[in-house]
């Protein structure tokens, strides 16, 4: 059998495809950071909390009102990108004036907050979500077989992160949410309504992690714990790629995820680790990251 | 005048700690410690605490004259919060006895503020077999199934079908690496070969790159050294990435309830050794028919541990009149166990109660008739089949 360092190719091949399901998982998530941040300048702690409330979503929809995947898949994300547009509106806005410090504690009190809650709620071991009908089954790869869902998260990832980068990288909206982002009052001098739009960026940065959160049921088992297992090594993956760079979030990410998978053959004991240590080389290299610009 | 005041402080404090002691004295205080939220909450947790209820209750609620009281706490499975409540209960409120279970890591620590603080401990929803071994105490009892027995039942019914490779999956503390440690004894003196492990954390949510290193080591048997929603985790995983069809997976140790929610159609075929199941016969499905009218679903084996466990030490109290630690851990040691949990019972000098165990097999979905019926009995061994004729030599209380 081929291998590669004493290593069958078989087992490489099968842990760089998981790479790939979790880096889609990574892209994902640092992809609302990254939006987040770079248009509102703010550190956004809850991140983990809206992944883990948009499964809770998914799972309360489809225990309590048989709601299905697919619907969740759109129902969720808007539900907790509401929850997120409140938090904006009520307590997050008062805070742009101040040090970025105060936005990082506020989201991180609410992280706390809502997973409490839901702790008290659905107990600390989680739930689990079934796989939809639809995406059942796997195909043989012929080094491993692929679950059709995992399939399914890489393909879907990779087309919201898309249409996510062209959406503000091409389109005039996104220009003008990028300009909003640069210099707030001048925008406004043209006519925008520049709290709208932060407003709405917020309330769609959250929706994408409740859209990874949602995506994420299926696979994980959905616990109050799922955000903050991940958000760390999320906030890695955005600090590597360049704060607020959203084609570094996510070609960082996947990346990143591959790394992983790759770790996890040649050294299984240090792929908790292996992202951390990249990050701390990456900010010894280049301090605003891979595709970071230098601040103004 | 402050001085005055904290003093007034004390000396209340210090009335209220008598009168705190006097009013334990005049009942017999039970306590349950229990993972009541975690993997476990589901073989073990609040339905043990229940169970434990429904045994006070048949036993009519006071024994010597004395009101019993059931206490019952989280332990979140860490070994420190076990052991510092097991503690603190036994400082100030006067426990009794303690039951306690789901995970051997808490059960260990929990055993040695039992022999600190002599008082009786019913290890039973935890499996690792150090704690009648290496571990053992004067007032430990492990009641409801070891790691030795699972080894001996599971695995040897499987290597004895012709499963001689194994790679297994374990859980990454106390319990898991004796559970391998047990089924790989019994895979090699069977002539079998182990041709790997891997360890997951307790909790492991995403089971796949695990599997995948389980895969590649071509093996036969898929060794799962975990429980609970561990178990439940890796075997479902290991059927999405259709490891199933290539490897047999070991259930080296499952509870009704995992079969419940991973479904006949995930889980069938499987074998598993469970010292008790609730339709086992009339008995049984007559404590199982009550347990599921208050937690609305079956009981597990740790269940009906619970229940016969709280009924042996009571009878015990009752028998020799007093709570007298050691009294009573004679007179447990003498008697012979009979009742719902099960039959001819009796507690070894290392601590273990020796009692049948049975070999299950999961049924089909068109083998199973009416919800909840699982298993279908494949052998019934003996207790010292299944843990050996001589107690654990590596307890100091054996006399070798």
């Amino acid at each position: 059998m081929t291998s590669v360092f004493g290593v069958p190719l078989p087992a490489i091949l099968g842990q760089l495809m998981l790479g790939l399901v979790n880096g889609s998982f990574y892209a994902l998530l640092s992809l609302g950071l990254a939006v987040i941040f770079g248009l509102l300048g703010v550190v956004n702690f809850a991140h983990g909390a809206f992944y883990m409330l948009g499964a809770f979503a998914a799972y309360v929809g489809l225990e309590t009102f048989g709601m299905n995947y697919w619907c969740a898949l759109a129902l969720a994300p808007l539900a907790v990108g509401i929850l997120g547009i409140v938090i904006e509106r009520l307590l997050l806005r008062h805070l742009y004036q101040l040090d970025p410090l105060y936005g990082l504690l506020l989201t991180f009190g609410i992280a706390l907050i809502a997973e409490g809650i839901m702790r008290g709620l659905f107990g600390a071991s989680g739930k689990s979500y079934p796989v939809p009908d639809a995406l059942r089954g796997g195909f043989n790869l012929g080094f491993m077989v692929l679950p059709i869902y995992r399939a399914w998260v890489i393909f879907a990832s990779l087309a919201v992160c898309g249409a996510t980068w062209f959406l503000i990288e091409r389109t005039r909206l996104g220009s003008t949410l990028r300009a909003a982002g640069e210099n707030a009052a001048l925008v406004q001098a043209f006519g925008i309504n520049v709290p709208l739009i932060v407003m709405m960026t917020y309330g769609a940065g959250v929706a994408l992690a409740a859209l990874a959160g949602v995506l994420a049921a299926p696979v994980v088992q959905v616990s109050p714990l799922m955000g903050s297992s991940i958000v760390i090594v999320v906030f890695a993956v955005v600090v590597i790629g360049g704060m607020g760079s959203i084609l570094g979030a996510v070609v960082s990410g996947l990346v990143l995820g591959l790394i992983e998978g790759l770790t996890k053959v040649i050294y299984p004991e240090a792929s908790n680790i292996v992202v951390f240590v990249i990050m701390a080389v990456v900010l010894m290299w280049r301090p605003t990251g891979l595709f970071g610009r230098e601040s103004p | 005048m402050l001085k005055l005041a904290a003093l007034a402080v004390f000396v209340l404090a210090s009335l209220l700690d008598v009168s705190q002691v006097r009013a334990a004295g005049e009942q017999v205080v039970i306590g349950t410690i229990e993972d009541l939220s975690g993997v476990y909450a589901d073989t073990g947790g609040q339905g043990s605490v229940e169970a434990s209820a429904m045994a006070i209750a048949d036993f009519g609620g006071t024994v010597l004259g004395k009101k019993i009281v059931l206490l019952s706490v989280d332990h979140q499975n860490k070994p420190d919060i076990g052991a510092s409540k097991f503690r603190e209960w036994a400082d100030q409120q006067s426990l009794n006895v303690l039951l306690a279970g789901s995970n051997t890591g808490v059960s260990i620590a929990m055993a040695k503020v039992a022999a600190a603080k002599k008082v009786p401990f019913f290890a039973v929803g935890a499996g690792g077999a150090s704690l009648t071994g290496a571990d053992c105490t004067p007032y430990t009892v492990h009641y409801v199934y070891d790691t030795t027995a699972l080894g001996n039942g599971t695995a040897s019914a499987i290597v004895k079908e012709g499963g001689k490779t194994w790679f297994f999956v374990t859980a990454d503390y106390a319990f898991g690496t004796q559970l391998q440690d047990a089924a790989a004894r019994v895979v090699l003196a069977n002539g079998g070969k182990v041709l790997g492990a891997v360890r997951a954390p307790l909790g492991t949510t995403d089971y796949s790159s695990f599997l995948l290193q389980a895969q590649a080591s071509h093996a036969q048997v898929l060794g799962l050294a975990n429980a609970g929603t561990d178990f439940i985790n890796s075997l479902k995983a290991a059927d999405e990435f259709g490891i199933t069809k290539t490897m047999r997976p070991a259930a080296l140790l499952t509870f009704v309830t995992d079969i419940h929610s991973l479904t006949l159609q995930t889980a069938q075929g499987l074998y598993l050794t469970t010292s008790w199941y609730w339709d086992l016969n009339d008995e049984t499905r007559a404590f199982a028919k009550r347990f599921f009218a208050k937690m609305k679903k079956q009981p597990t084996m740790a269940h009906a541990g619970y229940y016969s466990a709280t009924l042996q030490y009571l009878n015990a109290v009752k028998a020799v009149g007093s709570t007298a630690p050691d009294l009573v851990m004679a007179q447990l040691k003498k008697t012979k166990i009979n009742d719902v949990f099960t039959k001819n019972g009796y507690i070894r000098a290392d601590g273990l109660m020796v009692h049948t165990m049975y070999v299950m097999q999961v049924k089909t979905p068109a083998e199973s008739k009416y919800p909840w019926d699982y298993y279908k009995v494949v052998k019934v061994m003996s207790g010292e089949e299944a843990d050996g004729s001589q107690a654990d030599p590596a307890c100091v209380l054996v006399k070798k």
